[in-house]
């Protein structure tokens, strides 16, 4: 059935407007910026307020709160657009998507009401703290602690690796409030506004890559949240972790697929004017070689990303291993086209005159963030073996 | 205010441009909006915007034409009006303006905005063939636009400065690239083009059916179209550009330029 087999394997006629429009505006106004972004290491304000304005950021966002409404598929190949320009700029979209989950998974109305907007439009940006220093695979051993005071719950604790908690408005943050709770059910979420008293940005980290992106350790010291700041029920924090990672890790998995793409095509077009030997390198055949492997590992992490979105949205009861899969999968392809690209360009690609060097450099990341390769690992073979049961 | 703006599909200029046996344009591969024309539609935009109103993109094209019209409504156009015959395959400029100033004489407006030139005839001639046509002033390389009271007032730019004209509406003003850079579509505005509407005409609804105009009433014939001859004595240098920039240094200044 040809119509099936079509909508399986292709972008809607939608979806493809919208990333079409995306790949426009990223390769006239951030591909330009990539670089400078990298060497300077300060945050794009003039990229988000491009994203902002062009409707990028209210992609996640139902429309009646001013978003669009988009599917995972939709989001995710916008950001994958803009990772192929700039990892960097691609994450203000995925960070910004992945914080605002919890709120949209288990928000109330009045909680949807109050926020969302003024996330839709890009007014103001979330992010997301759950790691500390001591907890970062480990989660659930987190020591930040939200005691309750009547209405209010009063936090303290700190917070490590948090991606642009410092040029956020709001943080979805996850504390203990129930210390002898069993190790799943200690923790609860809450919204946390930056300019609360006792909230402070006490470090921002210096990164091998996604330079431009401000990485901030925290520190709560006896913030007060209303209660009506909690996201669901106390103790459901840890869950709502988990189920919001199900529907994140795919845009992580975009963003390598982009870093893919954006390395391959310049070591393709490199290929194909370098000369040596009295022909373009694209000639010799070890280098088309590596070009064809790119190529592969490069739509193969994009066809599992692309269908992982299709399934979760579908609504999966398998969400979190098609999510990590994809999440190892692209991370890891992404590691591999980058190097390679480095490879392809010789001592050149070893220089900061091509963006291979900094590509290989932000593709590290999508090994680490949003849970490790070896976590990923971790959600699979529980799923597989869970199955056999 | 009402504001036309003429629209015209071209071939993106990035590709290979195919001209056919009659040395006719192949319009067969997917079109852009005519890059002068995204300036006339960025003024028409930012006008409506500060003194309310709304926009009209008026094309004339091949049938396939509102895929690419589409991209100029999500800019923020309100509606198309098409006008799309096979007879007019092959027109030159003067049918063109013909049919154009038709279609204008059946729409309202205060202001009929094009761009100068387009990037596959490269005729430039259109915009004051439709403005002769219907009897409107005529503005050209406007600078700026300002509407007063049933008047514009445009700045015409020249060699040397410019010029102020005033021109009561309803007037054809020619954009230039000075009025401001073409804004990228949001997605929003992307979405909400599906829903507008893109009306198509033929001659016969222009009430033209009987006229002589479109390909066979051409008054202009393409006789040949060629590359330009080759120079000797080049050296092609192909390396990536940071190399390049080098080879080309070191020839300059082998030959002491620099």
């Amino acid at each position: 059935m040809p119509d099936q087999a079509a909508s399986a394997f292709r972008l809607s006629g939608d979806q493809l407007a919208l990333r079409d429009a995306v790949r426009d505006l990223t390769s006239a106004r951030i591909a330009p910026r990539a670089a400078e972004i990298d060497r300077s290491g300060e945050f794009p304000w003039d990229v988000k307020e491009l994203l902002a304005s062009h409707d990028i950021l209210a992609l996640p966002f139902p429309e009646r709160y001013g978003g669009i409404g988009a599917d995972l598929l939709t989001l995710c190949l916008a950001i994958e657009e803009i990772a192929r320009a700039c990892a960097t700029s691609s994450l203000i979209l995925a960070v910004h998507s992945l914080a605002a989950l919890p709120l949209l998974l288990a928000g109330t109305e009045e909680q949807r009401e109050r926020w969302v907007p003024d996330l839709a439009s890009g007014r103001t940006l979330i992010a997301f703290a759950l790691t500390e220093a001591a907890a970062g695979s480990d989660a659930s051993s987190m020591s930040t602690r939200a005691r309750r005071e009547g209405d209010e719950y009063v936090i303290d604790g700190s917070k490590r690796f948090i991606s642009h908690a410092s040029v956020a408005g709001l943080v979805t943050l996850f504390a203990v409030t129930d210390g002898d709770a069993p190790r799943h059910r200690r923790m609860s979420c809450f919204v946390v506004p930056t300019d609360a008293p006792g909230f402070a940005v006490t470090r921002l980290e210096h990164k091998m890559g996604i330079r431009g992106s401000p990485t901030a350790e925290l520190s709560l010291d006896g913030v007060r949240v209303p209660e009506a700041n909690r996201i669901g029920v106390e103790g459901e924090g840890f869950a709502l972790a988990m189920r919001t990672f199900e529907r994140s890790r795919p845009g992580i998995a975009a963003q390598a697929v982009g870093i893919a793409q954006g390395a391959l095509d310049v070591a393709a077009r490199y290929a194909g004017e370098r000369v040596q030997f009295g022909k373009p390198i694209g000639e010799l055949q070890l280098v088309q070689g590596l070009l064809a492997d790119m190529d592969a590992a490069t739509e193969a992490a994009r066809a599992l990303t692309y269908r992982a979105c299709a399934e979760i949205e579908a609504g999966t009861p398998d969400a979190a291993r098609w999510a990590s899969l994809c999440k190892l999968v692209a991370g890891d392809a992404a590691m591999r086209v980058t190097t390679d690209a480095v490879q392809v360009l010789g001592g050149y690609g070893y220089t900061a005159d091509f963006p291979v060097e900094r590509m290989m450099r932000d593709a590290k990341i999508t090994q680490l963030y949003e849970g490790t390769q070896q976590i990923q690992r971790l959600v699979v073979a529980r799923s597989l073996l869970r199955r056999r049961e | 205010m009402r504001i036309v703006v003429l629209m015209k599909p071209v071939p993106d200029t990035t590709g290979q441009e195919r001209l056919s046996a009659e040395f006719r344009l192949d319009r067969s591969t997917p079109a852009v909006v005519n890059a002068n024309d995204e300036y006339a539609l960025e003024a028409a935009l930012k006008l409506t915007e500060a003194h309310g109103g709304d926009v009209t993109l008026l094309t004339m094209a091949p049938p396939q034409a509102p895929e690419t019209m589409r991209k100029a409504l999500a800019m923020g156009a309100q509606r198309g009006v098409l006008i799309s015959d096979p007879a007019l395959a092959g027109s030159c400029t003067l049918s063109t303006a013909r049919v154009l100033a038709a279609a204008l004489a059946q729409l309202e407006f205060d202001l009929v905005i094009a761009g100068a030139d387009t990037s596959d005839g490269g005729g430039g001639i259109v915009p004051a063939g439709v403005a002769a046509i219907l009897g409107l002033a005529f503005l050209s390389n406007a600078g700026s636009i300002e509407p007063l009271d049933g008047t514009v007032r445009v700045q015409r730019l020249g060699p040397t400065g410019y010029e102020l004209l005033e021109a009561p509406l309803p007037a054809l003003v020619v954009a230039t690239q000075a009025l401001g850079e073409p804004r990228y579509p949001s997605l929003k505005g992307i979405m909400g083009a599906r829903s507008r509407e893109i009306v198509t005409h033929t001659l016969a609804d222009l009430g033209l059916a009987d006229s002589a105009i479109g390909g066979a009433a051409a008054t202009t014939r393409v006789l040949e179209a060629r590359p330009p001859a080759a120079r000797a004595a080049t050296r092609v240098i192909r390396d990536s550009a940071p190399v390049a920039a080098r080879e080309i240094a070191d020839f300059l200044a082998s030959r002491r330029i620099i």
